[in-house]
């Protein structure tokens, strides 16, 4: 009767949770800010995300074919980190050069150390420090939505930071206003409700926990108390919220155990106000967890769990067998 | 920093499918020939005492052992021994098989009367006779447990009615239809090995056993149930210890250690039955469930009953089944063959048919941290893999992946559905093969 059973390892229930649902999620959690910077920015704002996914997408595959290795695109990695690589890129920016970038995360950062879980750094983030650094007009050539009798109209003009660092508080948009992303700065960056109800959808489904976005956002807080300048402001502008949620969180950036989370993030926090404050960059949000990504294996040693019940080493300790 | 450790225990939330809680066991009639093994208890084998040819009668010790780790072996039925075989028991050790052919009558043998208990020694001596060992899966034989050396500092009994185990309800029917037993066993324990405190753990999921155990402790002087979270594994050792009276096992000693004994609900139940009825261990209650059953139920099987006979009483197989588990889905063996005979230890018979029991497909470690904040005892799986596959003993030593108890969270949870568990399993053999080629250090 029963015959050709199958004998393996328990358990025999899996998760229904794996990579590729994971992924879809943090894409869900993405839509709300993707639609309020199309409405924002215009459909310029989703021809580049759709740019940069189809370029990152075409760049895994191509460099897995290329490496004999097994095809990776259905996880959907690479559709995440194209679109929050467009989402840390101003809208008016060149398409070519946003595939450069999408080459960047993907052949250079991820690949080549291994494909997904291998990377040690974040590529969208190391796509956009690189862009930055290397194209740095088009990376700073700002448009500020203004609100009209007839809609949304775009200027050019500077983001709140550098206004803030010019000391021309009079341009500053108020609060409001950026809590709806009406301001200048990155596409994705700005509409920091949207962002917040992505978060909040991360958290709620398990993907991430909300050790990271709340250490760090709360250290940005505290330090800007700290040093004489508003904390509102400071978590409102640039790219914090975004980085704090969907950048910071990367599971394979960012240490493992909890207590490594807070270490990670705290840092994630500094390093941001230290160049906002003192710096010569208006913005430190990416070189903050680019930075603080290259320390993970460090916090990873530092932090590891005790386990339950242990004995210290120093006494032998016998292997314990027979737990009944 | 205990700030960020919660004070329970983690674990996965894996799907109940407690479909049988409501079903009482159903007698299974005697099946023409059972399988009875000489190993059914962690330990060493019994030999025995019977040959070719000889009659046996129901209750009839068959199969003893001089050392001290064992249990003894009785025969569940009455009629004929027909062979004795070797079987290859499901952890892949081997052990004689008293093969007997029933005749249906089921003649109490002599021995059977209820044991003379009036002191500790004689209360130990009984529950070492029933051949009883631990039923809630390990099969630990149950008289070592309750003869610690240190008898005289245990003063705390943790009955384990947790079941986290899906799929299976034969410990929440012991304690809806047996209760009586079940306080009677508990009273016992309580007398000949003078303890003061009960604690009676029972996951959530089972609110109307919680709800009648606490209105037996009313009356009862520190007697506690505790209502554990329905977060698999509560039921470990480890865990219920910790969960239930706040004691912490460490590694390497016994739960008496630390001043307690810890038995599951069935065993303690079965041991005022034995007292009673002097009726060894020669049945078990059975969750018999699993996409591929008909008709899925709670059974009372005799001792040496094949799976074939047990499936085959709940209306056979509905569909081709693909994986056969002796035991929960968690922790479960998968077997190759439903010829397997129940043993004392067996407390479910799973069959399914679908894509559960296929190998998902692996995929790349996303190190997303999900079999780190699911293990319960704080254990690293990730980084056993990684220490394992680069044969670095040292840090696996360091990680203590000896600490492990293979319940599966990890596994379980990984999105990339890694075999962590197998590899602990693995990691743990690699050390002890070392630590003899060292010589044992």
């Amino acid at each position: 009767m029963a015959e050709k059973l199958i004998v393996k390892s328990s358990p025999h229930i899996k998760s229904p949770v794996n990579t590729q649902r994971i992924m879809l999620d943090v894409i869900i959690a993405m839509v709300p800010a993707l639609l309020c910077s199309v409405f924002i920015f215009g459909f310029r704002a989703l021809l580049l995300t759709v740019v940069c996914v189809f370029s990152c997408v075409v760049f895994e595959y191509a460099s897995r074919a290329l490496m004999k290795r097994e095809n990776t695109i259905s996880d959907l990695s690479a559709v995440v980190t194209g679109m929050l690589l467009a989402f840390n890129l101003p809208v008016t920016f060149p398409f070519w050069i946003a595939v450069i970038g999408s080459f960047f995360a993907i052949v250079i950062v991820k690949q080549l150390f291994g494909g997904i879980g291998q990377n040690f750094v974040n590529p969208a983030i190391a796509a956009r420090v690189f862009l930055l650094i290397s194209f740095a007009t088009p990376m700073t050539d700002w448009v500020i939505p203004k609100l009209t009798n007839d809609g949304i109209a775009l200027v050019s003009g500077a983001t709140p930071l550098p206004l803030l660092a010019q000391g021309k508080m009079l341009m500053m948009p108020p609060y409001h206003y950026m809590l709806f992303g009406l301001r200048g700065g990155c596409l994705g960056e700005t509409a920091i409700l949207a962002l917040l109800l992505g978060g909040l959808y991360l958290i709620v489904r398990g993907v991430i926990t909300p050790t990271i976005p709340v250490v760090y956002l709360g250290t940005v807080a505290v330090l800007s108390l700290l040093f004489g300048v508003d904390p509102i402001f400071h978590l409102l502008s640039g790219g914090v919220v975004l980085g704090a949620f969907f950048m910071a969180t990367d599971y394979t950036t960012s240490p493992a155990t909890e207590r490594g989370k807070v270490i990670f993030a705290l840092g994630c926090g500094l390093i941001t106000m230290l160049i906002r404050v003192f710096g010569s960059y208006p913005e430190g949000a990416s070189f903050s967890i680019l930075f603080m990504n290259i320390l993970v294996p460090h916090i990873n040693n530092l932090t590891r769990l005790t386990p339950f019940a242990a004995v210290k080493a120093q006494k032998k300790n016998k292997a314990k067998e027979g737990q009944a | 920093m205990a700030l960020f450790q919660s004070k329970h225990l983690s674990g996965v939330h894996a799907p109940h499918y407690k479909n049988t809680a409501e079903l009482p066991p159903v007698r299974m009639p005697v099946p023409g020939k059972v399988y009875i093994s000489m190993q059914q208890h962690m330990g060493a084998p019994c030999q025995p005492l019977v040959k070719k040819g000889d009659s046996v009668k129901v209750g009839q010790l068959i199969g003893e052992s001089t050392a001290f780790m064992s249990a003894p072996v009785h025969s569940s039925v009455s009629g004929q021994v027909v062979e004795l075989g070797e079987i290859i028991n499901v952890n892949s050790s081997r052990a004689t098989c008293v093969v007997v052919e029933t005749d249906g009558e089921q003649t109490v043998h002599e021995s059977v009367r209820p044991p003379e208990v009036n002191d500790t020694a004689s209360f130990l001596e009984a529950v070492k006779a029933s051949g009883l060992v631990g039923l809630g899966g390990a099969g630990f034989p149950t008289f070592i447990k309750l003869n610690p050396k240190n008898v005289d500092e245990v003063d705390t009994l943790v009955v384990n009615g947790a079941e986290c185990e899906p799929y299976i309800t034969t410990d929440f029917r012991t304690m809806m239809d047996d209760t009586d037993n079940l306080f009677t066993g508990i009273a016992l324990i309580k007398k000949y090995l003078t303890i003061q405190n009960v604690y009676i753990g029972v996951e959530k999921n089972k609110p109307q056993a919680i709800e009648l155990l606490q209105k037996r402790c009313e009356t009862l002087e520190g007697y506690h149930v505790v209502a554990l979270d329905d977060k698999y594994p509560k039921g470990a050792e480890k865990v219920i210890a910790y969960e239930t009276c706040g004691r912490v096992i460490p590694e390497g000693k016994l739960p008496s250690d630390v001043g307690i004994i810890v038995s599951n609900v069935t065993s303690v139940a079965f041991i005022a039955k034995y007292i009673k009825t002097g009726m060894p261990l020669i049945e078990k209650n059975l969750t018999v469930d699993g996409s591929a059953v008909a008709e899925p139920k709670n059974v009372t099987a005799l001792i040496g009953t094949t799976y074939e006979d047990v499936i085959g009483f709940c209306g056979g197989y509905k569909s081709e089944p693909k994986l056969l588990i002796m035991g929960g889905p968690m922790m479960g063996l998968s077997v190759y063959s439903d010829q397997y005979p129940v043993v004392k230890n067996n407390n479910a018979v799973l069959a399914f048919d679908s894509v559960d029991a296929e190998n998902l497909k692996e995929t790349a470690c996303i190190r997303c941290g999900r079999c780190i904040r699911a293990c319960p005892y704080h254990l690293m799986p990730a980084s056993f893999e990684a220490a394992y596959k680069a044969h670095d003993l040292e840090t696996l030593k360091k990680l203590k992946v000896n600490l492990c108890m293979e319940c599966g969270c990890c596994s379980y949870i990984c999105p990339a559905r890694r075999p962590l568990v197998m590899v602990n399993r693995l990691s743990k053999k690699l050390l002890l093969a070392e630590q003899k080629k060292t010589g044992g250090k």
